[in-house]
């Protein structure tokens, strides 16, 4: 289990050794932001679609819809990006490591976002939607005057959420071979056989990346609520 | 279907060993969680700054990165540091601190949703700190965070499929293997899934419903 511990043995950061990876990890770095930026897209409508799709009030449609949710949101993101890379090609549908991985991205948070979005919908008085009819306003109005304005702040949390976690859960793209950042530095790190820079700056970028983007999706939040006047 | 059953007759065996290698992932994981959890959510209530600091660097850097990339630094980059732990081990660390990270967050947030009134009773009886916690406070909380835990452990479960990236022959890895064998991806990758599905759907989430009620019965709340 525990195989030893001793002080700092083959401890050796090579400053040098760091300076001349990092461009290659900036780079990646680039490639890491456009993945979770197209898997969030995807995942954005595609979510929307499955949370409309439960509410068209047709209890087949929302039975299934609600079961492939879950079937999604309760396996692996890995499993799920292995299944789409490699059952293609045996059905004859060869896809790139880049698409099936965007698939597979958006497909998943597609599911929680789903969940996300028929809650902000749900937190909408019912007396709203009944209003909306007495007013006799078209579904276009009701829906982008009335109802998302008072849906969108109560999901914006989770949303912002789940952008940060697709930004995390990327470097499991380089399982098929997509050159993200934990790609790149496991390249690295086989190239120079040094693990410890790469890994340990994959790290430091994650943490410099994610947590200003948690802070200011923050205050983003509070922006748009007083931007739609539901807050003061 | 028939395809289908063979297939399973042959590799049937395989997926059994790795569906227990993940349940001892899962369940090992899963007690760290807590106990990480229970701690850090407890320290980041603290008074002390220094405590309160401490949980809050420990649950924003385990936050802040990836569960992948801190696998990794577990696995390859601890060693040089001069802890060693082999790869079954470092998988269910890396998991359990990691997902720990977020129920150290559900715990502070049951416990700040105690009403404030219990921690005036508490005061008003005079309860020690410690007595009030054990007695009064926790109690509660767990109802609270009990839901939120159900959806976590789940994540756990699934947090487990990577350790198969440093080679721990869990289900994920199996199906990986047989995969390489045979070709038949859509069997093997397929069959994992719907493994993973079980596992959460009818193990993870109806246990944890159990409990909850068992729970708010116990608490007097049903």
């Amino acid at each position: 289990m525990f195989e030893g511990f001793e002080l700092f043995p083959k401890f050796d950061w090579k400053w040098s050794f760091a300076f001349e990876i990092l461009p290659r990890l900036l780079w990646a770095t680039l490639n890491t932001l456009l993945a979770a930026g197209t898997g969030y897209a995807i995942a954005l409508i595609i979510g929307l679609l499955f949370a409309l799709a439960q509410r068209t009030g047709i209890r087949a449609i929302t039975l299934i819809v609600r079961e492939i949710v879950e079937f999604i949101r309760s396996t692996p993101l890995v499993v799920q990006i292995f299944f789409i890379f490699y059952v293609g090609p045996q059905f004859g549908i060869r896809l790139s490591p880049w698409t099936s991985g965007m698939i597979a991205i958006g497909l998943h948070y597609a599911a929680y976002l789903s969940e996300v979005y028929r809650a902000g919908l749900e937190s909408v008085p019912r007396g709203q939607w009944e209003a909306c009819k007495a007013l006799n306003l078209s579904m276009t109005r009701t829906y982008f005057r009335v109802i998302i304005p008072q849906a969108l702040p109560p999901a914006l949390p989770g949303m912002g959420n789940y952008l940060v976690g697709i930004f995390k859960d990327t470097p499991m793209l380089m399982v098929i071979g997509v050159t993200e950042l934990m790609h790149a530095a496991t390249a690295l790190g086989s190239t120079y056989y040094r693990y410890l820079e790469p890994y340990t700056m994959v790290g430091i970028l994650f943490l410099l990346i994610s947590l200003p983007t948690a802070f200011g999706l923050r205050r983003f939040e509070s922006f748009v609520a007083k931007a739609l006047g539901m807050r003061k | 279907m028939q395809h289908y059953l063979e297939y399973l007759q042959a590799y049937g065996g395989r997926f059994v060993d790795g569906t227990l290698v993940t349940i001892q992932q899962t369940l090992l994981a899963a007690l760290l969680a807590i106990f990480v959890a229970a701690l850090f959510g407890m320290m980041r209530l603290s008074e002390k700054w220094l405590i309160r600091g401490t949980s809050i660097v420990y649950i924003e850097f385990f936050r802040g990165t990836s569960l992948l990339v801190q696998l990794y630094w577990i696995f390859f980059v601890l060693p040089l540091l001069g802890v060693t732990f082999d790869k079954f081990t470092a998988g269910f660390v890396a998991v359990g601190l990691n997902l720990g990270a977020y129920g150290a967050e559900l715990v502070r947030g049951s416990i700040e949703a105690v009403p404030k009134g219990q921690y005036e009773a508490c005061h008003a009886l005079n309860m020690s700190y410690y007595k009030r916690m054990r007695r009064i406070i926790l109690p509660q909380a767990l109802l609270l965070m009990l839901p939120p835990w159900g959806n976590l452990l789940i994540e756990l479960l699934k947090g487990t499929a990577l350790v198969s990236l440093i080679s721990v022959t869990d289900l994920m890895f199996e199906a990986k293997q047989i995969n390489g064998t045979t070709y038949l991806s859509a069997e093997s990758f397929g069959t994992a899934l719907i493994i993973y599905y079980l596992m959460a759907r009818v193990v993870v989430s109806p246990g944890m419903r159990a409990f909850e009620r068992y729970w708010g019965k116990k608490m007097g709340r049903i």
